[in-house]
């Protein structure tokens, strides 16, 4: 049962970046256009370099 | 940890849509103007990136970016970009563009309370998750020190969570004790507060049964259910807003002879105002100058124009025809004729204030119940046992189990898949109750102009009159931007009549226009300027010569749709009435051609309101279908209220529904659907209600585990929402 002193930690640790990375698509205006995201991907206009 | 919002972004709306567009405007100019159009056609990726590279290939266009999913491009560029500009350059490509005002729109951009709940059920979501994987690590069997640890562990997990998460639900139960009242927050605050403190003395004591899983789920399924309310309504009040928006409010002020444009806000009493025609008066005034008619159908219903010259005084709302006018402001912004109408709506009693939700009602019956059964089952418990600890265990556990997880599902996630559904037939709901009230009604009231005619005329006696006179009469209206004389060229056209030969035409503002015709006069217009006597139909006169005047009669042409709306409402069993501002002739011919037989003509709005106050006091439920702004203290004491776009923002505002296309046809859709919804409602609430029976009485007599509470909870929740889905 040892193992649990890791692997609870390691449980949380990884559910804790899951959250903090939807606080930063959140914070980051991801959610606003999600009709227009899901069209954006079928554009081949910054297939070669992303958008300067 | 909510969401702060960029401080001054109310004077950058749409930067939250591009921060790093934001950061490079800074580094350029950082006066940038912001522009926004509305584009109703885009619906595909080809569109975005078309749009979006016309927009920023233009001179002085910094950065575009189009939004599909509220159908709007957002520009910042240069000052001297006009936006006319824009909105002819999106044209020349082929897609329907409109400039919206940026002032009225900023509001929506800033979606602070949205995120704020997202937050708030994204944290709930993530400790739910985790708790409930010890809590099922307990429950498979884990025991002693292990099962303690795990207990603690949740515990620290639970605390902050349930602080941060269960914020709104705290504030509105308190406003509501506050006020001596009861709402469902209060038993759900008292259920997750209960449940953590009983856990953390379980937990203390080396107990074998917490709560912290069923707190969290609590929270997250009950935020869930809110976050979908917010969204419902947060879509329909920014599509209202761009409606508000599409009219954008700018005058042409006149000063030292010169015209300069200027926002409405910005005038005031006493000021020029030069209005060109097709214009809506922004101000109430006295016209200085020039001659017209003017359109009054906002503020009456009549259709026939009225003439207008030097010393008349006109109202805010009326609409400009033929010529140009200069008006001196007599009263500006709250205290024009159109405010003082659109006051009459705060008299009349709202259908609205008058409704308690099936919410509100369940909430009524349910809040005091849970309260006294929890209250009993502790006291109960108590006197058998003496024993705080049980009591309280088993207190908290049935307050767990009636908590209205299913209950606070059952009217968001319906509300949502109907209002989703209607949205896409071109219908916005913009009230929360809406699709409730209008589920009951029995009666719908129809306004004439405007509502279920287009409000543009049709010229009905063309082949009454000899073809050479109708070439004339083509001929003079194609000088004229009046809309009668727009009608004749349209049905000369329609019926291939080529326009006559016409020398020195020149239109009189307010009369007609005349010219020269194979050496006579020849002149169309107004009944008294041919010298003819004025009927009560809707007409214009052509004098050839000296020769009798001929009468061009018109009717106003139906809306699409409005033959099948109503014939639709009249088989689902309702009674139609239509009661317009109009003259009795031109309402009779209608009334007939669609069939109704309860018709009222020359209505001044405050009948209106009494007839449908009188329709109510009957004990019928009446829904509402009006424009105007003599419709507006009519639509707002209706028991449910629909306008078409087309309204005017006081009529749209008062209204619980607005028609988004041109056609009519789906308000008898609406109907069903409102009553689909209203079915489903009921029925989750059944299903909340069958939960409960099942389970209190496991919870009462303690026998309910947390694995019980956890199942119940989560199979309730889901039954409701998949019930809700069926309506798509």
């Amino acid at each position: 049962m040892e193992i649990l002193v890791i692997l609870i930690p390691v449980s949380l640790l990884l559910g804790g970046a899951g959250l903090l990375f939807f606080v930063w698509t959140v914070k980051s205006n991801q959610y606003d256009d999600p009709d227009g995201d899901a069209q954006r991907i079928l554009s081949g206009q910054w297939d070669d370099h992303p958008k300067p | 940890m909510t969401a702060p919002m960029r401080p001054g972004i109310s004077a950058c709306p749409a930067c939250s849509a591009a921060p790093a567009a934001q950061a490079l405007a800074h580094q350029d100019t950082v006066l940038d103007a912001r522009i926004a159009l509305s584009l109703p056609t885009i619906h595909c990726a080809a569109c975005i990136s078309a749009v979006e590279d016309v927009l920023n290939a233009y001179p002085g266009v910094h950065n575009a970016r189009v939004n599909l999913t509220m159908k709007r491009a957002s520009i910042e560029a240069s000052p001297d970009v006009m936006p006319d500009a824009l909105v002819r350059a999106v044209r020349a490509i082929g897609y329907e563009a409109h400039e919206l005002d940026a002032g009225t729109l900023s509001a929506t951009t800033t979606d602070k309370a949205g995120r704020d709940l997202l937050m708030r059920l994204a944290v709930a979501g993530f400790a739910a998750m985790n708790v409930m994987l010890l809590s099922v690590s307990v429950w498979s069997g884990a025991a002693d020190a292990t099962r303690d640890m795990f207990h603690w562990i949740s515990a620290l997990i639970t605390m902050p969570v349930i602080v941060f998460s269960g914020q709104p639900f705290y504030r509105n139960a308190w406003a509501a004790l506050r006020h001596g009242r009861l709402n469902m927050d209060v038993p759900i605050t008292l259920a997750i507060l209960l449940a953590v403190i009983t856990s953390l003395w379980e937990t203390s004591l080396s107990g074998a049964h917490a709560y912290f899983d069923a707190a969290l789920a609590l929270t997250f399924f009950l935020l869930a259910g809110r976050y979908l309310d917010y969204r419902t309504r947060a879509i329909a009040r920014s599509a209202a807003e761009e409606l508000a928006a599409l009219e954008v409010p700018r005058a042409f002020l006149l000063k030292d002879g010169q015209e300069t444009q200027v926002p409405v806000a910005q005038l005031a009493v006493g000021d020029l105002i030069r209005l060109r025609p097709g214009g809506r008066l922004p101000v109430d005034g006295v016209i200085v100058d020039g001659q017209t008619e003017l359109d009054r159908a906002m503020l009456t219903g009549e259709t026939v124009p009225v003439f207008a010259g030097p010393g008349q005084a006109v109202s805010a709302g009326e609409v400009n025809l033929t010529g140009v006018l200069t008006v001196r402001a007599t009263a500006v912004g709250q205290d024009t004729s159109l405010h003082r109408m659109a006051d009459l709506v705060a008299i009349a009693e709202s259908g609205r204030s008058r409704y308690t939700s099936l919410a509100d009602q369940a909430a009524k019956l349910y809040a005091p119940g849970v309260h006294i059964l929890s209250g009993l089952s502790f006291v109960g418990w108590y006197f058998y046992t003496w024993d705080v600890r049980t009591a309280l265990n088993i207190a908290a556990a049935v307050l767990i189990i009636t908590c209205p997880c299913a209950l606070g599902l059952a009217v968001p996630a319906v509300t949502t898949a109907a209002s989703g559904r209607l949205f896409r037939r071109g219908m916005l709901i913009k009230d929360a109750t809406a699709l409730e009230r209008l589920a009951q009604i029995d009666t719908v009231v129809f306004d004439k102009t405007g509502t279920l005619t287009q409000g543009t005329p049709v010229l009905t006696n063309l082949h009454n009159h000899p073809p050479q006179a109708m070439a004339v009469a083509m001929a003079l209206a194609a000088g004229s931007a009046h809309p009668l004389s727009q009608a004749i060229v349209r049905a000369g056209a329609a019926a291939g009549l080529e326009p006559a030969q016409i020398s020195a035409l020149q239109e009189r503002p307010g009369y007609g226009t005349m010219g020269q015709w194979q050496g006579q006069t020849v002149r169309l217009g107004r009944a008294a300027w041919v010298g003819a006597q004025a009927g009560a139909q809707t007409s214009a006169w052509l004098q050839i010569g000296t020769g009798a005047p001929l009468q061009l009669t018109f009717a106003d042409n139906l809306r699409a749709g409005a033959a099948q709306a109503v014939a639709e409402l009249k088989q689902q069993g309702c009674n139609v009435i239509m009661i317009s501002g109009d003259a009795t002739p031109a309402v009779a011919a209608l009334a007939a051609e669609l069939g109704i037989t309860d018709w009222q003509a020359e209505a001044l709005p405050a009948e209106k309101l009494a007839r449908i106050e009188a329709l109510s006091a009957a004990g019928h439920k009446v829904l509402m279908v009006g424009d105007g702004l003599n419709d507006t203290a009519a639509l707002s004491a209706a028991h449910a209220s629909i306008s078409p776009a087309s309204a005017l923002d006081a009529a749209r505002v008062a209204s619980d529904i607005v028609l988004l296309g041109g056609d009519l046809a789906p308000i008898a859709q609406a109907v069903q659907t409102a009553r689909a919804a209203t079915r489903r409602i009921r029925e989750n609430f059944t299903v909340a209600t069958v939960y409960n029976i099942v389970a209190v009485p496991l919870a009462v007599a303690g026998l309910c585990s947390p694995l019980i509470a956890a199942l119940a909870m989560s199979l309730s929740s889901i039954t409701v929402s998949l019930n809700a889905l069926r309506l798509r």
